[in-house]
């Protein structure tokens, strides 16, 4: 009997790319972050990131295993969301703070929708966000760089603070804010960070993991309208390369945004996912409730890219208009 | 030179190194060998057999009447014995209605073909001699000629674009064809010119065949024809974007390249209709690809209409190492044949055996929506989207999802991360909308 054949529908052949070779990328591109966190923040740090890490790890496994479903851990993809979530939380974080904020992410962000590929939100600033509203505190008080011990606010909420309380950013704070950019504040890492996600980012897109629609999208229009509120009273605003090297704006737009399962299917759709997120962070920061306003805004688009995709249904080739 | 092109596709590796510089070799056909020939080769109506057991034939004379206009005769291959009229196996494993010749080994013509001078013979002469040839699309799709010959008189025609892009990867025959025998394929579209009464004939070829490119300028030179060079890019050869990468018109959403004044021929196509024309030979051969992994030695080959899979990798030195699927056409819109005992039909561009490790098996995951099938997408639809709807059988939904547009290119699966088997749910839907349609 000679051996059976494969039968099965074309193409026979395939680009070779899979979701966890995709999932690995992100990994690999956010190591030099991972770097960076280590040099400034030390060894705490990065015992916290594995703690996000097994919360993340560990609670897909477990809901995979209660729903009798086969358990995708190896795939990376809760890894993934283990070392974003560690960015977004304060690398001196108490240990029972890091793991719960990956089991949240999991579970809440992703599992009770049915796993990968289902969830609307970014599990990661779901863990991130339940976290900041459980804790503010801790939530916004981050060791300052290289020190490893003194606490201090970050500058978004120290420029928050302040002009909350004078109605404009002090002469005092605003020449210390010159320092931002060489990560001489708490949380910040200023433009070594920065350059380490920009360099992440490349790999992105260079892997063609994701396109440059919505990291585009999102530090262009932070940048614009960073640059109008400044132009229009610098002692109440920003500048916008402040904007730009702090928080979380360029992990937001290189490594959030851009979460596949989250935001639109289209370039069209993504530019506009990515334009809301940048108007609304930049709001968020200025007349909004809390200091930073990421990953709010990147969740509140992630709610609208349903209605985004829908309403940038490509229009299909041979779509001619009738004549006469 | 700016090559054309058209928006969305990608670009696999096109493999076409290992049978490119190939000369097309003829296969061989011995006394005593079997040859199966269904009579449903073509799109349309199957032919109906009209020869029984035991009765002789001469090569190229008619063994299956159309019936009806989408419909062509079937012709012998080689001269012999009808030794069974009876469904044999095809490709896709089902049994199709066949006549099965034993070969005499004489391939004896039968003498009442005979051919005519196109110069003197109406457009109308010319499509009849087009159809008794029994001439279809030989890109594959194998379209009745002469169908797409006659347009309704409201449609008028402005361009013919003949089909030399060969973008399937492995695929050879048709730049072979171009290389060797540039002459036939002229001549060619000059009947088809003059059937269709147009006066602009382009030929469009990727730009991975610049020999093939080169051949056809010459042997285009002075005649009325022009070669436009296209980028590598797939599905640069399908219908639609190969009209719009030439001529920048846009076929109408369930349209017809006729509504847009356009007609395509496959060059092999044209090359068939001058020898069905001038000499009135049938189309009982082709010219087909052997390659893949597993095959011996990879080659072009003329083979007859009708030998079995098996003969064509015998003569390319049979197979080598393991044997995981053996391919009828292109690696990406082509079929998987049941067994290598299978006929060749009209529409075998190529025969691909595949070794087991080049079959496709990581298994399918969750859609994670990365927007790729939708870039990739030539038709500028959403594949995921479609397929989950026709996963839960909401074809109302896919149809206005505009499922029907889809042209089963098979780029949205090729670029899949996920694996999902996207152009399969994809025709699904297409299949339940149609028998809706035909339905109401």
């Amino acid at each position: 009997m000679e051996k059976t054949l494969y039968l099965s529908s074309s193409p026979h052949v395939h680009e070779g790319g899979t979701t966890a070779q995709a999932m690995r990328a992100v990994i690999i591109a956010l190591l030099p972050c991972v770097g960076v966190w280590f040099f400034s923040f030390g060894l705490q740090s990065i015992i916290v990131m594995l703690l996000c890490i097994l919360g993340c790890v560990g609670s897909e496994a477990v809901c995979q295993k209660m729903m009798g479903k086969p358990i995708t851990i190896a795939d990376g993809s809760a890894a993934m969301t283990g070392i974003l979530l560690a960015f977004n939380i304060p690398p001196n974080s108490a240990w029972w703070m890091a793991l719960l904020g990956g089991i949240v992410a999991v579970v809440l962000g992703k599992q009770v929708f049915g796993g990968l590929g289902y969830n609307s939100f970014n599990p990661a600033l779901i863990g991130r966000t339940v976290l900041l509203i459980s804790f503010p505190v801790q939530m916004t008080t981050w060791v300052m760089p290289r020190t490893h011990e003194i606490t201090s606010a970050t500058p978004l909420s120290e420029v928050k603070m302040a002009v909350g309380l004078h109605g404009a950013i002090p002469d005092e704070l605003k020449s210390q804010l010159g320092s931002v950019l060489m990560g001489g504040f708490g949380g910040q890492l200023g433009v070594i960070s920065g350059f380490a996600l920009i360099l992440g980012g490349g790999y992105l897109l260079y892997r063609k993991i994701i396109t440059w629609h919505i990291p585009a999208s999102f530090i262009g229009s932070a940048f614009v309208l960073g640059t109008v509120l400044w132009l229009v009273d610098s002692s109440k605003y920003p500048s916008p390369v402040f904007h730009l090297f702090t928080g979380g704006l360029l992990l937001g737009a290189f490594f959030m945004a851009t979460d596949w399962v989250t935001t639109p299917l289209t370039p069209k759709g993504m530019l506009i996912f990515g334009t809301g997120c940048g108007v609304l962070t930049i709001l968020i920061r200025i007349f909004g409730g809390y200091p930073e306003g990421v990953a709010f805004s990147i969740l509140l688009m992630n709610a609208a890219t349903p209605i985004i995709d829908r309403f940038t249904v490509p229009k299909k080739f041979g779509l001619v208009p009738e004549k006469g | 030179m700016e090559l054309k092109t058209f928006r969305g596709g990608l670009h696999p590796p096109d493999n076409k190194k290992w049978s490119d510089k190939k000369a097309i070799e003829v296969c061989p056909l011995a006394e005593g060998d079997e040859l199966v020939i269904h009579l449903s080769q073509h799109i349309g109506a199957p032919a109906e057999a009209c020869v029984k057991k035991g009765d002789l034939v001469k090569k190229g004379q008619v063994i299956g009447t159309p019936k009806g206009f989408v419909s062509v005769p079937i012709h012998a291959s080689t001269s012999g014995e009808v030794i069974a009229v009876e469904p044999r196996i095809a490709s896709a494993g089902t049994m199709l209605p066949a006549v099965v010749i034993k070969a005499d080994g004489e391939d004896a013509w039968d003498e009442g073909l005979v051919g005519g001078d196109p110069d003197t013979m109406t457009p109308d002469e010319i499509k009849d001699k087009i159809k008794d040839a029994g001439i279809v699309g030989m890109g594959g799709a194998t379209f009745p000629t002469h169908v797409k010959l006659s347009p309704p008189e409201d449609k008028k025609i402005e361009y013919l674009i003949l089909n030399g892009v060969e973008c399937e990867p492995y695929l050879t025959a048709d730049d072979r064809l171009m290389l060797e025998d540039p002459e036939s394929i002229v001549e060619g579209i000059l009947i088809l010119k003059k059937v269709l009464g147009v006066d602009k004939a382009i030929i469009g070829i990727e730009a991975n065949k610049p020999d093939a490119i080169e051949t056809m300028t010459n042997a285009c030179a002075g005649k009325g024809v022009e070669v436009g060079a296209l980028k590598v890019q797939y599905p640069q050869g399908a219908e639609k974007q190969l009209i719009f990468a030439l001529t920048g018109r846009e076929v109408p959403s369930g349209g017809l390249p006729m509504d847009c004044g356009v007609v395509v021929q496959n060059v092999g196509t044209a090359a068939a209709v001058n020898d069905a024309v001038r000499k009135g030979i049938p189309l009982i051969e082709r010219i087909a690809t052997v390659s893949g992994a597993a095959i011996a030695e990879p080659k072009n080959l003329k083979i007859k209409i009708g030998q079995p899979l098996s003969k064509l990798v015998e003569f390319c030195g049979g197979i080598k190492g393991d044997l995981g699927k053996v391919i009828q056409g292109g690696p990406m819109m082509g079929m998987a044949a049941v067994s290598l005992d299978v006929p060749a039909t009209r529409g075998t561009s190529g025969v691909l055996l595949f070794a087991e490790d080049q079959v496709l098996k990581e298994p399918e995951g969750p859609c994670v929506r990365c927007g790729n099938c939708v870039r990739a997408c030539p038709a500028f639809i959403m594949p995921t989207e479609i397929a989950t709807m026709a996963r839960n059988s909401m074809f109302d939904e896919a149809e206005k999802l505009n499922a029907m547009d889809c042209i089963e290119c098979g780029c949205c699966t090729y670029i899949c991360p996920a694996r999902i088997p996207l152009i399969q749910s994809l025709r699904q839907a297409k299949g339940a909308i149609l028998a809706k349609r035909r339905k109401v």
